[in-house]
């Protein structure tokens, strides 16, 4: 495995373990059965038939033909994380960490959740394996994300909502962290992006890694080369992680992550962190932020639940300083514009946070700024969207 | 022992075999005069160090008490400056040692060298940061053991034996022992084994063991008085400040550190 942080949990200087000592014998546990689960083979097989036969994996790599004639770059090709069971990529990484917990024997499970797709993904895991599911959600996206609020209930998950803050998934990742502390000893946290203190930013890459790892495969079984281009949405940026880590060695694929930039960058409310941030902790990491002078975190915010985020994973940090990947930013209204466009043009709807990845891709294509054979992980479905999008208007 | 002015206070506490009294004040809450009035009163009552909090907009270790105290402080406008000026005023009128408590990101965010700096100006004996355990940033914690400031650190009922020896013995004027596997917050009752437990951490530590988490009325005070070196007192007194202003808060605060001085050490 490439770019594996050592002990100390480091993608060059960002990542590492910022937390209260009350988890840091949590944090080493974790650690330490991650490894051994993945040198077990038996537990490597279990994953794989839960990958195959529950979560629908392989994705298919779809060919987009009328959305490149209207990008005006072609080929195109859709990386369908949307067709995963739950409809995102977060079930990758849900259903590998429920069997971490099986296997460390932590019955309880606690999750964060902002677009409600990790929460749905997260409480299906926990049914599948009979165990208790805490879910916290801000107030704000239990507003903006109805539907999938009743689906965690469904699926038998406590939702609780958190008043506090931005009453957005930073509070609720706080609230999480709150109960971990308090409930740690029979608790396993499943947080739901390459974010938080080590393991977990290596963790949830490497159970989204097989994203990119499928892509890279049928990119190759269908143009006979690698990708010029690699294009994901980043929040925390789990799904553009996943995408781009089988990629990461291949110095000829551009990688491309995009931010959202709310109401446009410089006006103070978008939630791209690397492109407007500086580097700072939060949540257990180094990492860009949103911060003010002080070091207090700024709000952000995204019409997209799931980006509404002022942090992103420590290893976007590095690849960004690296200049290995690039950084772009969309804002509020080109995703809602792209939202409204792929269903009519390929009969997908995209979730909005996915929406930011093709609204750039349509927008760098018409201006030329874009290499292809293009890949783009579509990382959900919009379903949970419609409501919301609907509501805003034409 | 250490000469610091943190230091010196645990040696008389010891000579005179007391236990000692840590009030923690949250920083601009509700407002800038009200952390001055009760540093002042703090200082008077005979507090033995006093745990200044600088406002944190996501302080994840910390129970709903002090989340609205905090996010109180930065509705209210406070700045890092604003606490380092309190407590150079505080310094005109009292040498009561003062240890800084803060999450990582205000430090990180002002520069690590230039917090310190601006803090040992203004009059500060230690820098108790919450998010920086053992190990976590090894240059970091470097800078901070060689800073003037006593760089004082946590350890939790779930932390390994020998970790526990390793974090007393890296930890400067005192440790802090979290007297419950959770976040801050004022609680009906303690732990009933922590004078095990704190006890435990006493006997391989270097430096002084003060308890805090929870510890919220007299009879609290009289059990960690006499398990260990000091008992910290927070959520409690930002309870009481809400209830009964400066005034209520005060005189909390003189009951608690009545019930330490009543403890036979």
């Amino acid at each position: 495995m490439t770019a594996t942080p050592a002990a100390t949990g480091r993608f060059g200087p960002y990542g590492g373990r910022y937390v209260p000592e009350t988890l840091i014998p949590a944090l080493d546990e974790l650690a330490t059965a991650y490894a051994e689960a993945t040198a077990d083979p038996a537990f490597l097989a279990e994953a794989d038939e839960l990958a195959s036969n529950y979560v629908g994996r392989p994705t298919p790599l779809y060919r987009a033909r009328r959305f490149e004639a209207a990008a005006g770059v072609a080929p195109i090709y859709l990386k369908r994380e949307d067709l995963n069971h739950t409809g995102a990529h977060k079930i990758n990484n849900t259903v590998g960490q429920a069997l971490l917990a099986r296997r460390m024997g932590k019955p309880r499970i606690i999750a964060e959740t902002g677009a409600g797709q990790h929460g749905v993904a997260t409480a299906t895991a926990c049914a599948l394996f009979d165990m208790e599911c805490v879910v916290y959600m801000g107030t704000e996206d239990v507003r903006r994300q109805s539907l999938n609020v009743y689906r965690m209930e469904l699926l038998g998950a406590e939702v609780r909502p958190v008043e506090s803050g931005t009453r957005t998934l930073k509070d609720a990742t706080n609230e999480a962290l709150r109960d971990w502390v308090t409930n740690v000893a029979g608790t396993h946290y499943i947080i739901g992006s390459v974010v938080g203190p080590h393991p977990f930013p290596l963790i949830v890459r490497d159970f989204q890694a097989v994203i990119g790892r499928e892509a890279r495969r049928q990119i190759i079984e269908a143009e006979g080369r690698l990708p010029a281009s690699v294009v994901a949405c980043v929040g925390g940026g789990s799904n553009a992680m996943g995408m781009f880590h089988a990629f990461a060695g291949d110095e000829e694929v551009e990688l491309i992550g995009v931010e959202a930039a709310g109401e446009g960058l410089g006006s103070g409310r978008s939630s791209a962190s690397l492109s407007e941030g500086r580097p700072g902790v939060l949540h257990g990491s180094l990492s860009y932020l949103l911060q003010d002078a002080d070091g207090q975190i700024a709000s952000a915010h995204s019409v997209a639940a799931g980006l509404d985020y002022p942090g992103v994973g420590p290893e976007h940090s590095h690849l960004h300083d690296s200049g290995r990947a690039r950084y772009v930013s969309v804002g509020d209204g080109a995703a809602e514009r792209a939202f409204r466009a792929l269903p009519a043009l390929e009969g997908i709807i995209p979730a909005l946070e996915t929406a930011h990845a093709l609204a750039w891709v349509e927008e760098a294509g018409r201006r030329g700024e874009i290499e292809a054979p293009v890949a783009i992980c579509l990382s959900g479905r919009g379903d949970k969207d419609v409501v919301h999008v609907s509501s805003l208007g034409e | 022992m250490s000469h610091s002015r943190i230091g010196l206070r645990f040696a008389k506490l010891a000579a005179e075999g007391r236990a000692g009294f840590i009030p923690y004040v949250t920083a601009g809450y509700p407002t800038l005069d009200h952390t001055r009035d009760l540093l002042a009163g703090l200082a008077e009552l005979g507090s033995d160090v006093i745990e200044l909090g600088i406002p944190f907009s996501d302080p994840m270790a910390d129970g709903p008490t002090i989340q609205r105290s905090s996010q109180g402080a930065l509705d209210a406008g406070t700045t890092v400056d604003d606490v380092f000026r309190v407590l150079a005023e505080l310094r005109r009128t009292s040498d009561v040692p003062v240890v800084v408590f803060s999450y990582l990101n205000p430090l990180y965010a002002r520069g690590v060298e230039t917090f310190v700096r601006e803090a040992v100006e203004a009059g500060a004996d230690g820098i108790l940061p919450t998010d920086l355990p053992l190990g976590a940033d090894p240059d970091l914690e470097m800078r901070l053991l060689e800073s003037p400031l006593d760089f004082v650190r946590l350890i939790a009922p779930t932390t390994y034996p020998d970790r526990v020896r390793e974090i007393a013995h890296s930890s400067q004027g005192f440790v802090y022992y979290i007297a419950r596997t959770g976040v801050t917050g004022a609680r009906a009752e303690l732990r009933s084994d922590l004078a095990r437990e704190a006890g435990a951490v006493r006997s391989v530590s270097p430096v002084p063991v003060a308890v805090g988490f929870g510890v919220s009325t007299a009879e609290h005070a009289r059990a960690v008085g006499a398990a260990a070196d000091a008992a910290v007192v927070g959520s409690a007194l930002v309870n009481r400040l809400d209830e009964g202003g400066v005034d209520g808060a005060l005189a909390l605060a003189r009951e608690l550190r009545g019930a330490l001085n009543e403890v036979e050490k």
